[in-house]
């Protein structure tokens, strides 16, 4: 396989637009740094030495490519298609925010910045964060809501290990949007000496695009691997978890735009239920609206405020959705569907008896809804879950939550 | 010329730099909002009223902290039209309504910007909107007759504030520093260079806000060529510690005569 490419994409367009969403918005600090930034990313994605040093960090140290693993029990026990795992639960720091952290840590290296800044939720992309800076000896600040400090301590300790500065973040639902605010005013702040390394397909332009290109990687390796076991690149679905949409437009990127297209099943979380109101499923439940500098599918009240989202899984609960996935739902290019927080805890565990692989609670939504789909999909058919993290980091979790129920 | 202008020049002949008070809507409690504001009101040349918004990522800690508080006692769109109707009708400064753009969307472009107008506000601020990322935003507010304000930073370039311009109809809302809302001790000393970068392209008033907390800073604002300046964090700040804001303001406009 010869490795990772900057694909051409149809969209954004220059403004970074996908179709209506997208965009800029932001105080006007930020726009000459956003501007520099998309330049430095138009310039590094030509350039054929930083695409050589990208894709020998991600061979080296991501330890990339991940497995695509036929997983046979969870065939048999699901008994229809043949499914597939995309085991980004491999790469190092055991989930798919690698292959963005070191193109974006290459990126600040190549500006010349040496303060790095992420929000995080699940804490995957902190730690992410805090591996690539250690790594690459920059100074790192991640916030953090202090709900999700407190659900996923054990990732706040791996940071700190990593030498990176935890500030847990006190304002508003105390998770990762509020993360995301306050790390946005640090870099409006210190933005001249600062790079900010968002986590998702979210925020303002160039991000959605950088990110998305970034993490195409997943879908890539997929085609590649796929020819390789199947005789064929394009499988006949592709399921991952969407809370922000990172690890799902990475999979999906390589096939969306291009014939023939799989089933591309973007799985959001119902959390208690769509109709009580406690979940994060922007594209199933939520309305257009600006946060985070980007037009997309937000969770809002009439009023245009933001509602609080709610998932048993931390990475999941974030109250929008990439604008690429927004468009990809509206051209019907992708379709999206939601599982609920009972439904990912029973996905949870049925990965982990058939196959002996804990994925975190974000990707065990995917295998919840590959669990209602494939058996009815027939035995030919292929397709792949995309098991974007592991689930170390939610075992504790999940053990409270069943031993209250016992 | 509009009413916003007009203030600025009324300002600028009696030898004075605008003074510009801003109040969370609906902060510490909708009633004390009005009585404060409009006693702020009284001694200031323009008010600025903050329609209170989920996520203020432009705001620090004092003016989030007011929106929070505000929105618990469910102040939203509805609540702060009533109450800037009842301010128009206490005052006789111009009313600015600063928000974030998602309110706006969500209660409906032109519906939005009619109401407030009708409910007496001149002019608006969006600060997460960049106005060539949204066109449609100022032509919706120029069209219900409202003055529309951007803002220009430390940060911004000379093609920026030639975009920025072109959709400013009210004035210029300069941020004094990289950063958010809040008071500070002092304010950089390249303002005085970025204020006059403007200032090559435009006729239109230019005002300072971020970091006015009093006699000082807004005096450093008026010699750096400020023809207003803007005060909020440090009001809300002293409603907050139970103190009187307006001899914070007082101590502003004493700053701003220098």
């Amino acid at each position: 396989m010869e490795g990772f490419r900057f694909l051409d994409f149809p969209v954004p367009d220059e403004r970074g637009r996908f179709g209506p969403y997208g965009g800029r918005y932001v105080p006007e600090t930020l726009i000459p740094a956003l501007e520099e930034l998309a330049a430095a990313f138009e310039e590094a994605r030509r350039d054929p030495e930083f695409l050589a040093t990208y894709r020998a960090y991600l061979r080296d140290y991501a330890g990339r490519p991940t497995p695509l693993y036929y997983a046979e029990r969870l065939t048999e026990e699901l008994g229809g298609a043949k499914v597939y795992l995309k085991r980004e639960d491999l790469a190092h720091t055991g989930a798919h925010k690698i292959n963005n952290t070191l193109g974006q840590a290459l990126l600040a290296r190549r500006m010349g910045k040496k303060r790095v800044i992420a929000e995080t939720g699940a804490g995957q992309h902190g730690v992410s964060v805090a591996t690539v800076a250690a790594m690459f000896g920059l100074e790192a600040v991640i916030y953090m809501g202090e709900e999700d400090v407190r659900r996923q301590a054990l990732n706040v300790f791996r940071m700190e290990l990593l030498g990176a500065k935890v500030v847990p973040v006190a304002s508003g639902t105390r998770t990762l949007k509020d993360a995301t605010n306050e790390a946005i005013r640090d870099w409006v702040t210190n933005v001249r000496t600062t790079f900010y390394i968002l986590g998702s397909v979210v925020g303002p332009h160039p991000y959605p695009r950088m990110v998305r290109d970034f993490q195409s990687v997943i879908g890539q390796e997929i085609r590649a691997q796929l020819l390789e076991k199947e005789g064929r690149e394009v499988p006949d679905a592709v399921i991952a978890c969407v809370g922000g949409g990172s690890n799902a437009i990475g999979a999906f990127a390589p096939f969306a735009y291009a014939e023939p297209r799989p089933r591309l099943i973007g799985v959001e979380a119902a959390g208690e239920g769509l109709k009580t109101g406690r979940h994060a499923a922007s594209i199933a439940a939520g309305k257009r609206g600006v946060l985070h500098g980007s037009y997309m599918y937000l969770l809002q009240d009439e009023d245009g405020q933001i509602a609080p989202a709610h998932s048993v899984s931390a990475g999941l609960d974030y109250p929008g959705v990439g604008p690429e996935h927004s468009y990809l739902a509206d051209e019907g290019l992708a379709e999206y569907a939601a599982v609920t927080d009972e439904e990912a805890l029973s996905g949870f565990r049925l990965l982990a008896k058939t196959e002996g692989i804990i994925p975190a609670l974000e990707s065990a939504h995917a295998v919840a809804y590959a669990a209602k789909v494939v058996p009815a999909m027939p035995r030919d058919a292929v397709v792949v879950i995309n098991v974007s993290g592991r689930g170390d980091k939610d075992v504790a979790e999940v053990k409270r939550i069943l031993e209250e129920r016992a | 010329m509009n009413a916003v202008v007009e203030a600025f020049q009324r300002a600028q002949a009696e030898g004075r730099r605008a003074v510009i008070p801003y109040l969370t809507a609906g902060f510490p409690s909708p009633e004390a909002f009005l009585t404060h504001a409009e006693r702020l009101a009284e001694e200031a040349d323009l008010f600025e009223v903050g329609l209170p918004f989920s996520d203020p990522l432009g705001d620090g800690p004092v003016i989030q902290r007011a929106s929070e508080r505000a929105l618990l006692q469910g102040v939203r769109t509805r609540e702060v039209l009533r109450l800037v109707e009842a301010l128009a009708g206490r005052t006789r400064a111009p009313l600015l309504l600063m928000t974030y753009l998602n309110p706006v969307l969500a209660y409906g472009l032109e519906r939005f910007f009619q109401d407030f107008a009708a409910a007496g506000v001149r002019g608006v601020i969006l600060p997460d909107l960049p106005p060539d990322e949204g066109p449609e935003v100022a032509e919706a507010a120029k069209a219900a007759g409202l003055a529309t304000v951007f803002l220009l930073a430390p940060t911004s370039t000379d093609r920026r504030i030639a975009t920025v311009l072109r959709h400013t109809t009210g004035f210029v809302y300069t941020v004094s520093v990289t950063g958010v809302t809040g008071a500070r001790d002092r304010l950089p000393e390249e303002l005085g260079t970025l204020i006059a970068r403007i200032k090559a392209k435009t006729t239109l008033p230019v005002a300072v806000g971020f970091g006015i907390s009093g006699r000082a800073t807004a005096s450093q604002a008026a010699r750096a060529g400020a023809d207003g300046v803007v005060v909020g964090s440090a009001l809300i700040r002293a409603l907050e510690e139970g103190q009187d804001p307006l001899s914070v303001l007082r101590a502003v406009r004493e700053g701003a005569r220098l």
